[in-house]
């Protein structure tokens, strides 16, 4: 067990030597490093309960795409059998399905084979899943055409994909640095923002759906039908924003344009009143559009429909043809800026809500930081002082070997760009537990041997290869709750398993070699004729 | 320069005459920390529960508990708990969690945020909403459960099934021991204690595999050795290490308790009743005289056996 190879000896220096290198970039100045080629500018990334900063995350709201989708059935129902020339009564949403009677009995083979052409095979492998968009039966005349659970599950699968392009957009926004949005399992959206001092503003920016409409007013219903609720089917009632909160409006559900032929929304002041205003422009289509309305309507009042609230609903004075505008409505200059960086990113396709939020303030990440930081070093100090005195020279190799052992999980940590929280600082300290316990067990197991009457550099010898097995032993079940712990945690308790994962990895491998070398090297150096432990 | 010894060379204690003792006092004990779980209870935290829990400090001076108390609780959110957190100026916030869905819990945030005014700064901001609370209470005990069952396939697979069996329950007694603890010093269990549990695990473990590694060892050089005597002399010979070794991780634990402030303090108390109180009594006292009762070396000639097998 004693004797290395020389080529041996230099590899495991060199491997040792390497994994500590990539711990530099961490004590230096990140500007320093930026010069650097990019695999050497890994390093560790402090988690958000260290530098501050939130993390939310999102779901979307099935049960809207849900309905989206069968509203959208109902409305593809109708101009199919409408184009077809069939007749029909009672079409309608219930449950899952959408339903439509045949008015004609002998028509309803026709509307059957029209209405399977709305049924699109699902993705899956080339098509392969056999799966369709619908579910298409009739009772007689009454045809149901139910959208499958697969076409959900792949609808909503797109609405996380869009939404992550558009949270995206609107973070980059806030111009924070490095923002983390990814998916999280089948409908939710994980965003991570550091360093942010209050996240009621980013909650607002994810919150929003955005969904902004040109309508018309109906200025054909009286106050008191509103009071009674009796008005036109294509018309709906919405109410104001901010003080016009309770203010109802009734508003038709055609939509005149809508936020998505927006090219561009910026923050602005009107010249006349300097209130804060958001200007836009349209495209083509967009413009086009919107100069016919306007000048089919001038003199009628039309509204500016944000998440089905009224921002405001200015009569028309004259055609608009340039294809921009503005919107005034009680803005503050912070929310014209935000509906702004809002229109520009575009609508989301389905809501969201924030079904978790964790946010920590810059101030106790830094006193987290300087806790870990202490508690430590005193840590380390204390278990220094204790391994030198109880087994002296060989306390010196421990404290040596674990050292580079600290050293080293620091640098896996920065080539894995690891997470640095602070339970994980406290899996950083354990280790220096578990590394002690390695040299332990091998020096305890030297001296039964010395104690059994071998020589020396035989005790030494037979300590270590009996010690080995052990210690591989008790890590590997400690690794295994480390494992298990990585794949149900997250944020910082994912933390605590990355470092004591990787901590354990370094201590079997410092145990196995470097200890292993160190010892090796003193033994051949002074040919020693007692063990001095 | 003389070295530190904490024990001394070629023990001869007789742990095994204490299981009279050790196995009663450890049932005793597993049935109170099991009714203390079911009549006292966890404390469970937001991550389990659902809710909200916010970190304050205020600005000037040391907070006044009582106003806040009476501002908050008269927001109608249900249950308001306020408690001083490591610093006069420092509280801890917890609101429960509110009937109507994920929406209403940012609403209850907003309320709060509102009533407390400018005169504080936000340290930490959690909420957790009803559907992440269920998710993670189940992924935690699927998590420890799954960890139990890899370890015992492991140690079934390195050594004979009596070794996994003792081990499992041995260190299953730690776990219940340590939930007892929790229950009684009302500790948040949250994630945190998840991890701290599976670390107890993971730890206690690897001290009860160095002593079944030396009980192995034992068992193929002296064959004829009977078992009581032959499980005492592993336990003695590893105990020097068993001692050292918690005495650096008992070091290493205190600087986190002493030093590593509040955000961890729970985890690191738990760790050090778990890992140093329970994890080194179980080794020696439970998981060792155990392997008797599960038919470890019953092959042996125990009458006539006099431990002086030949040297290998």
């Amino acid at each position: 067990m004693l004797y290395f190879a020389r080529w041996k000896a230099a590899a495991i220096v060199l491997t040792a030597l390497v994994i500590c290198l990539f711990a530099v970039p961490n004590f230096l100045p990140a500007q320093m490093v930026d010069s650097w080629p990019k695999w050497a500018q890994r390093h560790v990334v402090l988690g958000l309960d260290l530098q501050g900063g939130s993390h939310i995350l999102l779901e979307v709201d099935t049960n809207a795409v849900r309905k989206e989708k069968l509203e959208t059935l109902r409305d593809d129902v109708r101009r199919v059998l409408r184009d077809a020339r069939i007749g029909y009564t009672g079409l309608v949403v219930r449950g899952d399905s959408v339903e439509v009677r045949v008015r004609e009995a002998n028509q309803t083979e026709q509307a059957l084979t029209k209405l399977r052409e709305l049924s699109q095979p699902l993705g899956g492998f080339l098509g392969a899943s056999g799966q369709r968009t619908l579910d298409i039966s009739n009772d007689g005349t009454l045809i149901r055409l139910t959208v499958t659970e697969p076409a959900i599950v792949d609808r909503v699968r797109q609405a996380v994909d869009q939404s992550i392009q558009i949270i995206e957009r609107r973070v980059n926004e806030l111009g924070t640095v490095e923002p983390l949005i990814q998916r999280e399992g089948s409908d939710r959206i994980l965003v991570q923002v550091p360093g942010l001092q209050d996240p009621t503003r980013l909650k607002e920016l994810l919150g929003k759906t955005a969904k902004l409409d040109f309508r018309m007013v109906d200025t054909n219903v009286t106050a008191d039908q509103v009071q009674r609720g009796n008005i036109p089917p294509d018309d709906e009632i919405l109410y104001g924003t901010g003080p016009n909160a309770k203010t109802p409006y009734v508003i038709e559900k055609r939509v005149l344009v809508s936020g998505g032929d927006l090219t561009d929304a910026q923050p602005g002041f009107d010249q006349r009143t300097s209130e804060p205003i958001v200007t836009f422009r349209f495209n083509t289509t967009g413009a086009r559009k919107f100069a016919e309305a306007t000048q089919q309507n001038v003199g009628k009042p039309f509204a500016i429909v944000l998440d089905n609230q009224v921002i405001s609903a200015p009569v028309i004075r004259e055609p608009i043809l340039g294809g921009s505008g503005q919107i005034s409505g009680s803005f503050t200059v912070q929310s014209a800026n935000d509906l702004a960086i809002l229109l520009r990113a575009g609508a989301l396709p389905a809501p969201l809500t924030i079904i978790e939020e964790r946010t920590v303030g810059p101030g106790l990440g830094a006193d987290s930081i300087a806790q870990g930081k202490l508690s430590s070093y005193v840590g380390a100090a204390m278990v220094i002082v204790f391994m030198l005195a109880t087994y002296g020279l060989f306390g010196l190799f421990a404290n040596i070997a674990v050292a580079i052992n600290v050293a080293m999980i620091f640098g896996v940590l920065s080539m894995l760009n690891a997470t640095l929280t602070l339970p994980g600082i406290a899996g950083i300290v354990l280790t220096v537990g578990i590394a002690v316990d390695s040299n332990v067990l091998i020096y305890e197991r030297i001296r039964e041997e010395v104690r059994g009457g071998r020589t020396p550099i035989n005790a030494i010898d037979a300590g270590f290869s009996r010690a080995l097995a052990t210690i591989l032993d008790s890590n590997i079940t400690t690794f295994i709750a480390a494992a298990v712990l990585f794949y149900i945690g997250t944020g910082p308790v994912r933390g605590f398993a990355v470092t004591l994962g990787v901590g354990i990895i370094t201590t079997v491998f410092t145990a196995f070699t470097l200890t292993r070398l160190i010892v090796a090297g003193w033994v051949r150096w002074w040919r020693p004729k007692r063990v001095p432990i | 320069m003389r070295l530190l010894r904490i024990v001394p060379d070629n023990t001869k204690f007789d742990f095994m005459r204490f299981r009279r003792i050790s196995f009663p006092m450890s049932a005793l004990m597993s049935i109170l920390a099991i009714s203390l779980y079911f009549f006292h209870g966890l404390n469970f935290g937001i991550d389990f529960k659902g809710g909200t829990l916010i970190e304050i400090q205020t600005k000037s001076g040391p907070a006044d508990l009582a106003k806040m108390r009476a501002t908050l609780n008269g927001l109608g959110l249900g249950e308001v708990q306020l408690q001083e957190f490591g610093a006069p100026n420092d509280v801890l916030i917890r609101i429960a969690e509110q009937p109507g869905g994920d929406a209403a819990q940012q609403a209850a945030v907003a309320k709060a945020r509102q009533a407390l005014g400018e005169g504080v700064d936000y340290r930490r901001v959690e909420v957790v909403g009803p559907r992440v609370s269920g998710e993670l209470l189940s992924y935690g005990i699927i998590g420890l459960m799954a960890a139990i069952l890899c370890i015992l396939i492991y140690l079934w697979f390195r050594f004979e099934w009596q070794f996994a069996l003792g081990a499992m329950i041995a260190n299953v007694h730690d776990l219940v021991l340590t939930v007892g603890f929790m229950s009684l010093t009302r500790v948040d269990f949250d994630l945190t204690s998840i991890a701290a549990l599976l670390t107890i695990l993971g730890y206690s473990l690897n001290d009860t595999v160095v002593i079944y590694d030396r009980i192995r060892e034992m068992l193929r050089r002296y064959k004829r050795m009977p078992m009581p005597e032959l499980l005492n002399a592993s336990v003695n010979q590893t105990l020097s290490r068993s001692v050292i070794t918690h005495v650096t991780v008992s070091l290493a634990l205190l600087a986190l308790l002493l030093f590593g402030g509040q955000a961890i303090h729970s985890f690191t108390a738990t760790m050090m009743f778990g890992v140093v109180l329970v994890g080194t009594y179980t080794s020696v006292f439970i998981a060792s005289p155990i392997l008797i009762y599960l038919g470890v070396g019953t092959g042996r000639d125990s009458l006539t056996g006099s431990g002086k097998d030949e040297k290998p």
